[in-house]
């Protein structure tokens, strides 16, 4: 929210030498607990991460390799985590979606920031006629579109496969992307030291890239790490429906959806990637979280 | 009036690149559309027929234009697969979505309302933590594997809800809310998350003004000021997040309609999908987006009409 004219600056707004010595340790156990959503975060996207990279060298078992002497057993020493209706490792399942989730969810936040942020770059930079009645309109049109509905119709349209659930999901951030780079060009472009390197000489090109840009990039940081959120749980949602990476590759969503089957006989088999997705988007979440109440001191705890 | 006046016009851009997405969709598909829908074994003759049925033989600004009067006067087409009017379709499965929309609405108001003042008015305390937090977590489940977790619990253990088996809702109102409380529960709990969220933080702002004060000042007790004073400005910046998401809404129902085999909306459109029906896919796209560009109109007005310090200077947020 933006501080109006007429509020009255509360003890976060206090400038740190002048703080008295209660407002200052009740700033410095707000921050621990700040840290906390940042390291708890870091934390969770840290071992995923290892976990998805591990899974690309080895898992315990084949994780495609079905054993029919094995269905939809429990957990147990030999499969920690059970086996599917298949007979298939749910463990090593569980590795190979984290990578799948982290590699769709990845592309398509790349595929939104490497259209998104030059588009948002030129069009809040030179505004007129193109930002105002075409790209930002085009924006409002891309938003209309519900962003799973949006990631689904586009999939159904191009096939399904790891690709085509990136390119559809990162259109989806396309204008959460280019909002956000365009805001914050529109507010930096007013500065002065715009101006400065105008007069110095310097090209438009120049002064976007290397005297706006690197000044954007923390809210765009922000954003990378909550997307990669949205992203896992729409690859999710995409796999669930069959609109995904396209079977027997492993999915959390895929998954669960096989395992909605089988929720009499073996309920656990779809408690486990709930939680696996839950768990990640919940890294990204608090990592995004932690990295903002860094960077925005004025943000309200 | 000039503020609705200029909402209105920024409007019609908007849906005139909605509707050419829309339009070129079918486009999209890779290789001749006509050959996709029929596949592979289709005869040529069938595909030429095909193809004058899309409208695929005519220029596209044409084919564009011809779609376009189609639906400007409510026409979607015919399904390409038992060749219905998609108006029709859409029409009979719409009220569910509604349905179940209006509960999610009303389940994430229930908690949010309680837990956002709370919050706002202990803040920095445990129960303002413990709030947060359980936010933070009820943004991270997703509603379609919190919907699998109450089946599990209360369908296939408890046995108190059905799994499947939806009555509409003029035919049986009491079975139609059963079919209706998991579902709604799954998709509320997030959407309660985030609007409990928005709820705090804007009570906070607000709890810090001058006319809060002043109220204080006068001796109002706590309670009164924040239920009578601070609360409805604290209201607006909520309607708008909660105005936007609804299309978040509308994308996340399609998931729970498919857990819970509901009739409504967003499983017409996957039926659709697999069924490589590209009119109704059409067509349904395009309601979702106008419903979303109206919710989002009369969001923005009703924002005006509460707030006229938002009528200038919207654009440069």
């Amino acid at each position: 929210m933006s501080q109006t004219p007429h509020s009255i600056p509360d003890a976060a707004g206090v400038p740190a030498g002048t703080a008295p010595a209660a407002i200052r340790a009740r700033r410095r156990h707000l921050n621990l607990w700040r840290h906390r959503s940042l390291v708890l975060g870091g934390i969770i996207v840290g071992v995923i991460v290892v976990a998805a990279v591990l899974a690309t060298f080895a898992t315990p078992y084949d994780p495609n390799k079905q054993n029919y002497a094995a269905l939809l057993q429990g957990m147990s020493g030999q499969h920690w985590l059970g086996t599917d209706q298949l007979g298939r490792d749910v463990f090593s399942r569980i590795l190979v979606g984290a990578r799948t989730s982290l590699a769709v969810a990845a592309g398509a936040v790349a595929v939104a920031l490497v259209i998104g942020v030059p588009v948002g770059l030129v069009s809040g930079f030179y505004r007129g006629f193109w930002d105002n009645w075409v790209i930002m309109r085009i924006v409002d049109a891309l938003q209309a579109f519900p962003f799973l509905i949006l990631a689904l119709v586009l999939a159904a349209v191009m096939g399904p496969g790891i690709r085509n659930a990136m390119i559809a999901i990162g259109v989806g951030y396309l204008p959460v992307f280019i909002r956000i780079v365009r805001g914050q060009v529109l507010a930096e472009v007013r500065k002065e030291y715009v101006d400065s390197a105008r007069v110095v000489g310097c090209s438009d090109w120049r002064i976007m890239l290397r005297h706006i840009f690197p000044n954007i990039t923390t809210p765009l940081i922000v954003q990378v790490s909550i997307a990669m959120a949205g992203g896992i749980v729409a690859e999710a949602s995409l796999s669930y429906l069959g609109l995904g990476v396209i079977p027997p590759t492993a999915s959390w969503g895929t998954m669960l959806h096989d395992a909605q089957g089988y929720l009499s006989q073996d309920a656990m088999l779809a408690v486990i990637p709930g939680v696996a997705i839950a768990v990640a988007v919940l890294g990204f979440n608090l990592l995004g979280e932690g990295l903002q109440e860094i960077w925005d001191p004025k943000l309200k705890e | 009036m000039a503020y609705v006046l200029q909402r209105i016009v920024t409007m019609v851009p908007v849906l005139f690149f909605l509707s050419v997405m829309v339009f070129g969709l079918i486009h999209l598909i890779p290789g001749d559309p006509a050959q996709v829908i029929l596949g592979q074994e289709a005869t040529p003759e069938a595909i030429q027929q095909m193809r004058a049925k899309l409208g695929l033989d005519q220029p596209v600004p044409l084919q564009y234009w011809h779609w376009l009067q189609h639906v400007l006067t409510g026409n979607l087409g015919q399904s390409l697969v038992d060749g219905e009017p998609v108006s029709h379709l859409i029409a009979q499965r719409l009220p569910v979505t509604i349905e179940l929309a209006v509960g999610t609405i009303v389940v994430a108001l229930l908690i949010a309302f309680p837990f956002g003042i709370l919050a706002a008015v202990y803040r920095g305390r445990w129960l303002d933590a413990a709030a947060l937090f359980t936010s933070t977590v009820g943004l991270s489940v997703p509603p379609f594997w919190l919907g699998i977790l109450l089946l599990i619990g209360f369908t296939v253990k408890l046995h108190w809800f059905p799994s499947s088996g939806y009555v509409p809702l003029w035919q049986n109102l009491g079975q139609n809310l059963h079919a209706m409380v998991l579902p709604v529960v799954a998709t509320g709990v997030r959407e309660a998350a985030v609007l409990m969220r928005m709820l705090r933080s804007s009570l906070l702002d607000v709890l810090h003004q001058d006319y809060v004060r002043t109220a204080r000042a006068k001796g109002l007790y706590g309670w009164v000021v924040i239920t009578r004073h601070a609360l409805r400005n604290a209201l607006i910046p909520v309607i708008t997040t909660g105005g936007l998401q609804i299309a978040g809404l509308l994308g996340g129902l399609v998931i729970t309609e498919q857990i819970f085999a509901l009739p409504g909306f967003g499983s017409l459109l996957v039926q659709a999908v697999f069924s490589r029906d590209y009119t109704t896919v059409q067509g349904a796209t395009l309601v979702a987006a106008l419903l979303v560009v109206m919710v989002n109109l009369v969001v923005d007005l009703v924002y005006g009409v509460v707030d006229p310090r938002m009528r200038l200077g919207k654009e440069s947020r």
